[in-house]
C-alpha cells in the first residue's frame, strides 16, 4: 500500500492542462492538409493520391470545382507528398456542427492540358451551414446546454470501426486526459447516457444495435460522430457491407475528423457538442 | 516446372512431397525460395494435410478462396500450410468446378480451420460437406443468398436492410440453467460481437460466440483500389495493429514485385512494430488490471501507453503509426533527433514499465484473480491452432519473427518466451516478457541502424502473380495473401489476422469460470473484432 502511494507520489500530476492550454503535439504530427489554393495548378495528382476521396473535383465544361472533405480525409499526407501546393498542418480540432463545415469548395478554370488555373472562387461550408443550424431551435439548444452544462454521461458505440478510434478514446479514460475532471463519464447501458459516442462505418449487421442504442438513450441526447469513417464511412466508403457515415442512421449532432481524432480532437468535439469549449 | 528455385531448408519436403504425391498432387511453381505451390484434387487435401502435419510438423495457417473463373473457369481454394522448421510455406491450390461449388471440410482433422472453411462457403457460395457445424459465420443469418466474394457481384450492391431473422443458438438445458446475452453493443469501449452464456449457478457451461457485426467488405474492397492505396486501407483491417497489417500487405506487394525494401526501411519497419507491440502490451496489461479492479495499476499503464502514442506521432507524425508504412519501405526517413529520442525514450520508459509490473506482482489480491483464470491447456490450443501471445502462453513454441524472419528480425538477437500453464495470468507474463524483449530488440536496432534509403520504387506489377506477404503483430501472425491483375490492382487480397484464429479459444478457456472473469479472461485474449470480421 505505501509503495503503491510512493510511486504515485513520485510520479506527480501527468494530467494536461487541456483545455485551456493548447494540446501538446509532436512536431511532427500531421493534421489537416492546407492548400495554397492561389499556387495550386493542378488537382489530378493529389486527388489520385488521395485513398478516401476527401480530396476530389468534377469538371464542367471549363470550371473546375474541387472539393477538400476534412469528414473524409485520415491526415495520411499523401496528397502533399504529391503536390507542393499542399502541406500538412499539425491542427487537429476541427470538429463540426454540420458536415457541410467540413468541406472547402474552389473552382478553377481547366486548361486544354488538363491542369487548371485562375482561381475563381472558394468557399468553406462553414457559412452555409451556419444558417441550416439556425433552422434546429436554439431554444432547444440552450435547453440542452443547461440540462448537460455541469455533468455529461457518454456511451460509446462502435458502430464498425477498426478499433483505431476505440485505443484513443480509452485514452480519455487515462490520467493524461481524465475526462472525469470535466464531469464527462463513460457509462456502460445508453439507458444512461445524454451522449453517444460513435464510431463507424456503420456495418449493415451493426444498423439495428446502433438504432436500437440510439432509442434506449433517453432524451435529450447527443450524438457525436468519431473519425473518418463515423463522419464518412471513411477508408470504407459505402459498399455491400458498410452503409458509411453514422448520420445516414441516426441524427448527428457533431462530427470529429481524424484518423483516428486524437484525445485533444476528441475533448474538443465532445465540448462543442455540449457548447462547453 | 523448375524445383531449382526451393530454399535449402524446404528441399526435402518438396522433393518428399512430390514424389509420394506423383500424379496426384504436383509441385506448381516456386515464385519465392519459402513460397512453393502445389496443386491438386480436392479428395486429396485431407491425406496431403495429415501427411505434412505427422511427418513434417507442419500446420494449416489458412485456407481460403478465389473466384478464377473468368480466366480459369474455376474457383480455387488455397490451403497454406506453414513449415516452421523448415522456415518455408507450402500453399496447395485446389480447383472447384463452378459446376459442383462444393468442398470437403478438414474441420474434423483440423479443427483450426473451422471458422475460415464456414467463411468460404459464405462468401463464395461453395456447399461444405462433412463440416460438423456448417451453419453461417460470416455472413448473419439475415442476409440474402449473396456471395460478396465472387467476381460477379458487384461491392456497391445495395442489400435490403435487416429482415428480422435471427441466429438460432444451440440450446443448453437443464435444471437451473439460463442463458445471459451479452452485446453486440458492450459495456465499456470496445468494440461489438455478440456472447451467449449458457450458465449453471455462477459456472460457465458454453459460450457461443457471434462475431463478424463490423464486416465492412475489406477483401472485397481491395480488389477495387489501385494497389497504392491498398496501404492505407490495410492500416484500417485492424486500428491497434494498423502497422502490422500494413506492413504485411507491403511485404506481399513487393514479393509479387520482386523488389525488397532498402535495409534502412528494413529496420525502421522493425522499430515501428515494436514500438506497436509495446504499445499494446502496456494497455493489456493495464486492462487486466481494470478488469480486476486494480486501478493504480491500470492508471500507470495508461500513462505509460500514452508516451508511447506521442513517441510514435513525434516519429510517424501519427499516434497509430498511419502513414508511415509504403509500398518499397517507409514513407519517412528519421533524423539524428529522432533517434536519439527513441533511444533516451528506451531508457526512461523501461524503468516505469519495470515499475508496473512490480505493482502487478506485489498485489497478491490481483494475483489471485490471475492465477488459474481462463486455462487454455496445450493441446486444446494445438488443437485449435492457436497462435500468438495466447499460444505462446499455452505452450505453443512459435513466432514469426523467429521462424520467418522478416524486415530486420533476422538481424537481431532475442528470445520468445513460451509458458505452458495457459491461463490469465501467464498471457499477461508472455507480454510482460515480450515487452522487455522488444526494448532489448529495439536497442539493438537503433545501435545498428544502417544509413541509406528508406522506399525504393516498387513497378508495375506482373499480371495474374501470387504472394504470401507476413508480419508477426502483436498479438501474432499476419498473412496478406494477393493475386494480381493488369492495371496494377489486386484480384483477390486475403487477409489471415490472428485474432480469426484464436477466438474459438477463448470458447475453451471460458467453459468453467464464472461470469465475472469473462472481461478479464476475454481482455487477456484481446482479440480484435475488425480483424476477424473485415
Amino acid at each position: 500500500m505505501f509503495e503503491i502511494l510512493r510511486k504515485s507520489l513520485t510520479i506527480g500530476i501527468v494530467t494536461t492542462d487541456y483545455p485551456p492550454t493548447a494540446g501538446e503535439l509532436a512536431s511532427y504530427a500531421r493534421g489537416r492538409p492546407e492548400i495554397d489554393f492561389k499556387n495550386w495548378t493542378d488537382a489530378r495528382p493529389a486527388v489520385a493520391a488521395c485513398p478516401t476521396g476527401a480530396l476530389s473535383f468534377a469538371d464542367e465544361g471549363y470550371t473546375r470545382t474541387a472539393t477538400l472533405d476534412l469528414g473524409k480525409c485520415t491526415f495520411c499526407g499523401l496528397c502533399a507528398e504529391s503536390d507542393p501546393a499542399i502541406s500538412m498542418t499539425p491542427q487537429c480540432e476541427l470538429a463540426a456542427r454540420h458536415p457541410e463545415e467540413l468541406r472547402t469548395t474552389v473552382c478553377y478554370r481547366v486548361k486544354e492540358d488538363g491542369s487548371h488555373e485562375g482561381l475563381l472562387k472558394a468557399a468553406t461550408g462553414a457559412a452555409t451551414a451556419a444558417s441550416n443550424r439556425e433552422a434546429i431551435g436554439q431554444q432547444l439548444k440552450a435547453q440542452i446546454d443547461r440540462i448537460f452544462g455541469r455533468s455529461l454521461h457518454i456511451r460509446q458505440v462502435d458502430a464498425g470501426s477498426c478499433n483505431g478510434c476505440e485505443v484513443e478514446i480509452q485514452g480519455l479514460n487515462s490520467p493524461v486526459y481524465d475526462v472525469e475532471r470535466f464531469g464527462l463519464h463513460f457509462v456502460a447501458s445508453p439507458r444512461h447516457a445524454d451522449l453517444l459516442l460513435v464510431t463507424g462505418p456503420v456495418t449493415r449487421n451493426m444498423e439495428l444495435a446502433l438504432r436500437k442504442t440510439y432509442a434506449a438513450t433517453p432524451t435529450p441526447r447527443l450524438v457525436v460522430a468519431v473519425g473518418a469513417c463515423g463522419c464518412s464511412g471513411g477508408v470504407f466508403g459505402v459498399n455491400y457491407a458498410s452503409l458509411g457515415g453514422v448520420d445516414r442512421i441516426i441524427p448527428v449532432d457533431v462530427y470529429i475528423p481524424g484518423c483516428p481524432p486524437n484525445p485533444y480532437a476528441l475533448l474538443h468535439g465532445i465540448f462543442m457538442a455540449i457548447n462547453r469549449s | 516446372m523448375n524445383q531449382s528455385h526451393v530454399s535449402n531448408d524446404l528441399r526435402p519436403v518438396v522433393d518428399e512431397v512430390t514424389r509420394r504425391f506423383k500424379g496426384r498432387i504436383d509441385f506448381w511453381y516456386a515464385p519465392r525460395l519459402n513460397e512453393i505451390y502445389f496443386q491438386g484434387r480436392m479428395d486429396l487435401v485431407a491425406g496431403f494435410c495429415a501427411h505434412l502435419y505427422r511427418n513434417w510438423k507442419a500446420r494449416l495457417v489458412t485456407v481460403f478462396a478465389d473466384d478464377a473463373r473468368v480466366g480459369d473457369g474455376m474457383f480455387h481454394l488455397y490451403y497454406i500450410l506453414a513449415l516452421d522448421a523448415a522456415h518455408g510455406f507450402l500453399i496447395l491450390r485446389v480447383p472447384v468446378s463452378p459446376e459442383a461449388p462444393e468442398f470437403t471440410s478438414l474441420t474434423n482433422a483440423i479443427p483450426a480451420v473451422n471458422w475460415q472453411e464456414r467463411e468460404i462457403q459464405d462468401l463464395f457460395g461453395l456447399k461444405l460437406i462433412g463440416h460438423p457445424n456448417p451453419r453461417r459465420c460470416a455472413l448473419h443469418d439475415d442476409w440474402p443468398e449473396v456471395y460478396p466474394l465472387r467476381k460477379d457481384f458487384d461491392l456497391r450492391t445495395v442489400l435490403p436492410p435487416f429482415s428480422g431473422e435471427r441466429h438460432k443458438f444451440r440450446k443448453v438445458e437443464g435444471e437451473g440453467v439460463f442463458q445471459v446475452p451479452v452485446g453486440p453493443v458492450h459495456a465499456g469501449i470496445i468494440e461489438p460481437g455478440h456472447f451467449l452464456f449458457s450458465v449453471a449457478g455462477e459456472p460457465v457451461l458454453y459460450l457461443q460466440l457471434r462475431l463478424f457485426y463490423t464486416h465492412k467488405g475489406t477483401e472485397k474492397l481491395f480488389e477495387n483500389l489501385p494497389v497504392t492505396h491498398g496501404v492505407s486501407l490495410a492500416e484500417s483491417v485492424s486500428g491497434d495493429s494498423s502497422f502490422a497489417h500494413a506492413t504485411a500487405f507491403c511485404h506481399a506487394v513487393e514479393r509479387v514485385a520482386q523488389v525488397e525494401a532498402p535495409p534502412r526501411a528494413r529496420f525502421l519497419r522493425s522499430v515501428c512494430l515494436e514500438l506497436e507491440r509495446i504499445y499494446n502490451h502496456i494497455a493489456d496489461i493495464g486492462a487486466i488490471a481494470t478488469d480486476v479492479g486494480f486501478m493504480v495499476a491500470s492508471a500507470h499503464a495508461t500513462r505509460l501507453k500514452e508516451r508511447v502514442l506521442r513517441l510514435n506521432e513525434y516519429l510517424t507524425g501519427n499516434r497509430l503509426l498511419r502513414g508511415m508504412a509504403c509500398l518499397g519501405g517507409v514513407r519517412w526517413d528519421w533524423n539524428s533527433a529522432q533517434v536519439t529520442a527513441l533511444a533516451r525514450f528506451l531508457n526512461e520508459l523501461e524503468p516505469g514499465f519495470n515499475a508496473l509490473t512490480e505493482l502487478i506482482r506485489d498485489s497478491a489480491s490481483t494475483l489471485d484473480r490471475l492465477e488459474k483464470t481462463g486455462i487454455l491447456t496445450p493441446k486444446t490450443a494445438r488443437d485449435l491452432g492457436v497462435v500468438g501471445v495466447a499460444g505462446r502462453a499455452s505452450g505453443i513454441d512459435r513466432d514469426t519473427r523467429r521462424d520467418f524472419p522478416h524486415a530486420a528480425y533476422g538481424q537481431v538477437q532475442f528470445t520468445v518466451p513460451v509458458f505452458t500453464v495457459g491461463d490469465v495470468q501467464h498471457r499477461l507474463l508472455v507480454r510482460e516478457a515480450e515487452v522487455i524483449q522488444s526494448f532489448a530488440i529495439l536497442r539493438q536496432l537503433v545501435q545498428s541502424l544502417p544509413g541509406g534509403s528508406v522506399r525504393v520504387v516498387v513497378g508495375k506489377l506482373p499480371e495474374n502473380e501470387t504472394a504470401l506477404g507476413y508480419v508477426e503483430g502483436w498479438r501474432g501472425e499476419i498473412f496478406h495473401w494477393i493475386r494480381t491483375r493488369p492495371g496494377n490492382r489486386l484480384a483477390r487480397c486475403k487477409i489471415k489476422d490472428p485474432s480469426l484464429q484464436n477466438w474459438p479459444a477463448i470458447v475453451e478457456a471460458m467453459s468453467g469460470n464464472i461470469i465475472p472473469d469473462f472481461p478479464v479472461i476475454n481482455k487477456s485474449f484481446n482479440l480484435s473484432y475488425s480483424g476477424t470480421d473485415r
